[in-house]
């Protein structure tokens, strides 16, 4: 499997995203700057997290229409598949690749700390190392994580079976005060229509090593590699 | 030729800081305000001389990276 992780001017995540991808794959990723226009073909790409762009005009607007973003959007039309995680998963909205958009936290605070997901469905090669219904702990760092989009959007993507994780009590209730950033019916990542492009906003690439303190986020990557390869 | 932007959040979607910017003028003691709501305004200094291409080519601007048209609404002002 040939893997892509995209940086941008004020990426700061990607590290940790290679660190995971290395794990799983066996090898290292390639490791591509926004300038670039002409990328070989890969089996993933990935857009980590950080401050592209430092937020500025609204998150991830900017990275979204950089130089690479042209050919990332023609390879996800293609069905390449693609991972946005935290930024990413801003950018992959602000690029159209995913509906809907993510606002400041209800809370107005930047929160840093672990939640627990349930993960929606195991069809997909994201989340094919999960069972649906499964809970997991991942972190989430993130200052505009609200998840929205109206409510024929919301509705689409439940019924289509695009919700892919959303956050919840460790017992897998869905509940207010598991939510931590107000998103709309606690959701934490969505896929596209054909399920081919995640958007996600906690950080599986953060409790992949169990020097993390956990190792819950290792099993999408491993799932990809499996469903990729 | 300038123009004038202003962007705003779309009625229905939650404005978090708007929401703390009228707690912190109730602190201050201003009663009666039921609702901030923040937008974004930006100034551009266009070459553009004509009034209508201004307005368009501003209006393409704001659809393509100005305002998250999923979120926010917006209008223009062209010239002083």
């Amino acid at each position: 499997m040939k893997a892509a992780v995209i940086v941008f001017p004020g990426t700061n995540r990607e590290r940790d995203m290679i660190a995971a991808l290395t794990a799983s794959m066996g090898r290292p990723p390639a490791v591509v700057w926004h300038r670039e226009t002409e990328l070989p073909d890969f089996d993933l790409i990935v857009l980590p997290g950080g401050f592209s762009y430092g937020d500025y005009l609204r998150t991830g607007a900017m990275a979204a229409r950089a130089p690479v973003m042209a050919t990332v959007i023609e390879r996800a039309r293609r069905g390449v598949p693609v991972l946005g995680v935290c930024n990413g998963f801003q950018i992959l909205t602000e690029a159209g690749l995913l509906p809907g958009a993510l606002l400041p936290n209800a809370c107005l605070t930047f929160v840093c700390r672990d939640v627990h997901l349930r993960v929606e469905t195991a069809e997909s090669p994201f989340t094919a190392g999960y069972s649906a219904g499964q809970v997991i702990r991942v972190p989430v760092a993130h200052h505009a994580g609200s998840y929205f989009a109206d409510p024929d959007t919301l509705d689409a993507l439940e019924g289509e079976g695009r919700v892919a994780f959303r956050y919840c009590r460790p017992s897998g209730e869905l509940a207010d005060d598991a939510n931590p950033n107000g998103s709309a019916r606690h959701i934490a990542g969505i896929f596209n229509e054909t399920r081919s492009v995640l958007g996600m906003m906690p950080h599986p690439e953060n409790l992949a090593e169990p020097a993390h303190g956990g190792t819950d986020g290792r099993a999408l990557f491993d799932g990809l590699v499996e469903a990729l390869s | 030729m300038k123009a004038r932007v202003h962007i705003t959040l779309k009625p229905g979607v939650l404005d978090p800081q708007g929401k703390a910017v009228r707690r912190a003028l109730g602190s201050l003691g201003f009663a009666g305000v039921n609702d901030v709501r923040q937008g974004r305004y930006l100034e551009l200094d266009l070459d553009e001389r004509d009034p209508e291409r201004a307005r368009a080519a501003v209006d393409e601007m704001c659809a393509k990276l100005l305002a998250n048209t999923v979120i926010e609404s917006y209008t223009i002002e062209i010239g002083e």
